[in-house]
């Protein structure tokens, strides 16, 4: 896009937008500890997720501050706006799957302070948990190329999340009939999915609004059929 | 480009064109004003659009050389036929400048000089007309204790608003405002943008603003105008959020020059 005629201005909308990246890449080595320490069961390691969810909050915090004054000193209009409107929903997701990276974390340790039930679906977790990263890492680059396709076919992702979420509750409830003694264990696991299929959720938001701040259509609570023939469009 | 259709018509224009002499400030614009709405015409400096305005009620004749070619119809009847009597015309469609223009005259007179062109009226009907125009332009009470005082006594928005009381005090059906605001504070700034909201239940309102978030805050429709070709033309709300052009877009978010 041209230049504004106030430099300044654009600095600080460019400013804005990669404080937004910014606040991604951390949020996603927030969710890629997380689900390492699931595994790997390095109890360190998810202490320091939790104890790093505040320079998440503290992004969010700062990045909603800075586009107040953007919309107070420049009032801001058309796709500079709606690049505004869409960075104050994005970084609110931002910081919710800053929340369930924190959650996740929390759980796994819980789940490793007693013996491991080796039947517990930790691999189809681990692999539902890399969708949502892939996800994630999409949404955040569809923000930065403002690139609609990518943002159009995280939607159809988050169906496989869904898909593949209802799957874990199946085994789940299976081994809680089976043997009650695994259903505290089970529990656990049940947290850390749904914060997974959380992420997912957020991460479809986040490519909602990219296709808002692009095509000034507002995608949300439309069918995928409408969202991709806007998106496309 | 005209993409919205606007239903109720008051003033309906048709492949204009407009020349300072050999130089063309209007380049076949068609357009239609909405009746009892406000429309707000922005666009950098020399766009055209203080030019469209002194076509609609032919304060360009005033100028040897200008000349008008096209059609614009005012409920029905071309305004820019020979026939039309100009007088008439512009009792329908009054004008508010950019800098107040009070008459060198009273308060009172300022606004009863215009009535008297056009209407014969006792003291007594006068009186109520003052009133009535001085009322509607937000005006009454800073100024109903000195109507005998002069209209340049006033402050700078006081004036801008009895300016405005003059034009609506004969009626019109159309008021045109050329950079009302541009040589106001803020306050009344405001006093006259709500005024403007409150004319349009009686009045189809044109405006032309420099000021692009006064055309956003007080318009039902926007055009934007540039280098006398109309961009594009639609509703307010899609032009300040999803305009249709990319020339529009840059103008509107500081992208120009």
């Amino acid at each position: 896009m041209t230049e504004h005629s106030s430099k300044q201005y654009d600095i600080e909308l460019e400013n804005v937008r990669s404080r937004v990246l910014e606040m991604g890449g951390l949020v996603e080595s927030q969710i890629l500890a997380a689900i390492e320490g699931l595994t790997s069961g390095d109890v360190h390691a998810l202490d320091k997720v939790v104890a790093e969810d505040h320079r998440v909050n503290a992004l969010e915090v700062s990045i909603d501050n800075e586009c107040s004054q953007l919309i107070a000193r420049r009032q801001p209009t058309a796709g500079d706006l709606r690049m505004v409107l869409a960075v104050i929903k994005i970084v609110t997701d931002l910081e919710r799957i800053g929340d369930e990276a924190a959650k996740i974390a929390r759980m796994g340790k819980m789940s490793y302070g007693r013996a491991r039930m080796p039947s517990m679906p930790i691999a189809a977790v681990k692999h539902v948990g890399a969708i949502a990263l892939g996800m994630l890492r999409k949404a955040l680059d569809a923000l930065a190329r403002l690139d609609t396709a990518a943002a159009a076919s995280i939607v159809r992702e988050d169906f496989a999340i869904d898909e593949e979420f209802r799957a874990i509750v199946r085994q789940l409830i299976t081994f809680m009939m089976e043997d009650p003694r695994t259903i505290s264990q089970a529990l656990e696991i049940l947290w850390i999915a749904k914060a997974i299929e959380r992420i997912g959720d957020h991460a479809k938001n986040m490519a909602e609004q990219v296709i808002y701040i692009v095509k000034g259509t507002d995608v949300r609570h439309t069918t995928v059929e409408e969202l991709e023939r806007e998106a496309l469009s | 480009m005209s993409e919205v259709q606007i239903e109720n018509p008051k003033l309906t224009v048709t492949n204009l064109n407009f020349y300072y002499g050999k130089f063309q400030a209007i380049k076949n614009v068609s357009m239609q004003i909405a009746e009892k709405k406000v429309t707000a015409f922005i666009g950098p400096s020399g766009c055209g659009k203080s030019t469209l305005l002194r076509v609609f009620n032919r304060l360009y004749e005033l100028y040897p050389g200008q000349r008008a070619e096209g059609e614009i119809r005012l409920d029905g009847a071309n305004i820019l036929a020979k026939e039309q009597d100009i007088t008439l015309l512009r009792a329908k469609v009054g004008m508010v400048f950019q800098k107040p223009t009070p008459f060198p005259m009273s308060i009172y007179d300022n606004i009863a000089f215009g009535v008297k062109l056009y209407e014969s009226m006792s003291r007594g009907q006068m009186d109520e007309r003052v009133e009535w125009a001085l009322s509607k332009a937000a005006l009454w009470k800073e100024v109903k204790d000195k109507l005998n005082q002069s209209g340049a006594s006033l402050s700078g928005g006081q004036q801008q608003r009895l300016c405005i009381a003059r034009g609506i005090a004969i009626k019109p059906e159309v008021l045109l405002l050329d950079e009302p605001c541009s040589a106001l504070d803020p306050i009344s700034t405001s006093r006259i943008e709500e005024l403007i909201d409150e004319l349009k239940t009686d009045y189809t309102v044109v405006i032309v603003t420099h000021n692009m978030q006064q055309a956003a805050r007080v318009s039902d429709f926007t055009a934007y105008m540039y280098l006398g070709d109309l961009i594009e033309f639609g509703a307010t709300d899609t032009i300040f959020i999803k305009p249709k052009r990319k020339e529009t877009e840059d103008y509107i978010t500081g992208r120009f020059g």
